[in-house]
Order: C-alpha cells, then structure tokens, then sequence
C-alpha cells in the first residue's frame, strides 16, 4: 500500500469518484494530526439499501483509507433523504459528531 | 509478537457463569463484562510460523474464527469495543455502551469483549464482520453495525424495537424502578 496521506479533500474525491456521490462532506476530527475522519456522503446508490449495507459500502469504496486511519465515521443518505434533512433542520445538518468530544474524537490511538 | 491469548471454552464458561445481579440503574456499570477477564492461551499453539506476506497475515486462522464464533454466541447481546464497559477506552465505544444502558439492556443478556486486550481479536474481528472500525454490535449472533449505525438505530427507534423483540431488555419491576429513578434525578 502506498504511503499515500490521506485528507478531506482525498478522501472526498475517493467518494465522489467510486460512489458517484453528488455530495461529500469530510471533517478531520482528529484535533490535528489527520488521522480521523467524519462525513456525509450522498449519493443515489444508497437508495433501495438499508443502514448497514449503505456502510458496507462505503467501507468497501474507503478499504485502503480506513485502513490507514484511526476513526472513521459516516452518515449515509440518498439525495431526497438529505433534501428533507436539510428542510427539516434548517441547513443543520452534516457530518455526525457522536462519540466525539466537541467534534474531536478521543482515544483512538489505542 | 502476537499475544497468543484467544477467547476459550473455558472463559465463555465463566462469561455464561457471571453473577446475576441485574442492578436496575443504568449507569454503565451495570453492565459488567467479561472484558476484563483475560484470555486464556491454552487452546494455542505456542508457535506458529510467522506470516509470509501481509496478505497472509490478514487471512482469519479458523482457530480464530471459532474463537470469535464462540464470542459472538457468549450472549444475545455481543459487543466488540476498546476498553471496557466501566472504562471505555474510546469514544464510539463509549457512546455505544451509553446507548445500550440507555436502552436498558440486561446486563444478564449482554457480553463485552475488549479488544485491546487481544491483538489477534482486535485483528480477526474486522475480518470476521468485514468491518473496519470498532466497536461492533452483534445481537443474536448477527452483525448489526458500528457506532454510527447504533446511533442511528437509536434515534430513529429502530434500536428499541429490535431490542424489545429479541426481548433483552430489563423488564418489569426493575424497568419502573429505574424509570422513577430516572425522573428522581
């Protein structure tokens, strides 16, 4: 595997290419040294699968990336699930923070 | 060097074994595991040769894998995390163990397995559930997801109704008990 750095940017292309995602969103919550990512990826081959598979999914698009990096976090939605997301709270919405302590996660480096 | 030490018989004797104290209040502490007992190494060879490639060394032994198979079976509720229930070692894990006192999932029904504790486990079990992150959720012997879909199932409901239905939950007296608690706080 190359040591190739991983970054908001490389990672959301990664999506936009290999899911066809239509939009991507990636926060580095590792409070500087780049090693854990949160997001939310949207995409139309979400749609017709449930929670799980939509991860398998992602993992499967990130399998090099994730391994390379402590944290990983994603929320997945169809194109109309984010439209409603995006009325519902306002624009509010984004990458999920849970498990983290003010967007930066901690004790990943056990 | 890999610790040798896999999940044995034996301690999932002691895992089906623990104390039935089904204490009503939902701190996390209720739910207290076999995660730290530490694993036996005596189903394992002392040696083995060390792995070619790493492709290879990714490759699940089926010693490993009954091993996890036997984990996964130790309670209707499994769960992989970093740490242990009272002292989680990371935060998804700890929210994950959060959700599952929130819940009110009956320590009697639940088992926690720390991975750090064991190389070769933090290793297989991503393998065994094609999943890359920890923790990991299993109920009833399936791989229901990591902390970000147990959140999700939390908010969205999802979570209870399958937990009412595998009917783990702590019920009756001590549910009340620990709802007036609750409102006390």
């Amino acid at each position: 595997m190359a040591e190739t750095s991983i970054s908001e940017s490389s990672i959301k292309e990664a999506l936009t290419l290999r899911l066809k995602a239509t939009h991507v969103e990636v926060q580095d919550m590792s409070g500087g040294c780049g090693q854990s990512f949160t997001s939310l990826i949207v995409s139309p081959e979400f749609a017709g699968k449930n929670s799980l598979k939509r991860h398998r999914l992602v993992n499967a698009a990130l399998k090099d990336e994730i391994a390379q990096i402590h944290a990983w976090s994603a929320k997945c939605q169809t194109p109309e699930e984010w439209e409603k997301e995006k009325a519902a709270t306002g624009g509010n919405d984004g990458p999920p923070l849970d498990g983290t302590s003010e967007g930066k996660v901690v004790g990943v480096d056990q | 060097m890999l610790s040798r030490s896999i999940l044995s018989r034996r301690l999932l004797r002691q895992t089906a074994a623990l104390p039935t104290t089904a204490t009503a209040s939902f701190s996390t502490a209720a739910l207290r595991l076999p995660t730290t007992t530490t694993f036996s190494s005596s189903t394992r060879p002392l040696l083995r040769p060390a792995p070619a490639s790493p492709l290879l060394r990714r490759l699940l032994s089926d010693q490993t894998r009954q091993a996890i198979d036997k984990a996964v079976s130790s309670a209707p509720i499994v769960l992989f995390m970093k740490g242990t229930p009272e002292t989680p070692q990371c935060g998804f894990s700890r929210a994950s163990i959060q959700i599952l006192g929130l819940q009110g999932v009956d320590p009697d029904k639940f088992a926690a397995f720390n991975v750090l504790e064991d190389a070769e486990l933090r290793q297989g079990i991503k393998e065994y559930s094609d999943w890359p992150t920890i923790p990991q959720l299993y109920i009833d012997k399936e791989f229901v997801g990591g902390c970000d879909i147990i959140v999700s199932m939390h908010q969205n409901g999802e979570l209870a109704k399958l937990l009412d239905e595998k009917k783990v939950l702590v019920k009756g007296e001590e549910a009340e008990a620990e709802a007036a608690e609750a409102k006390k706080e």
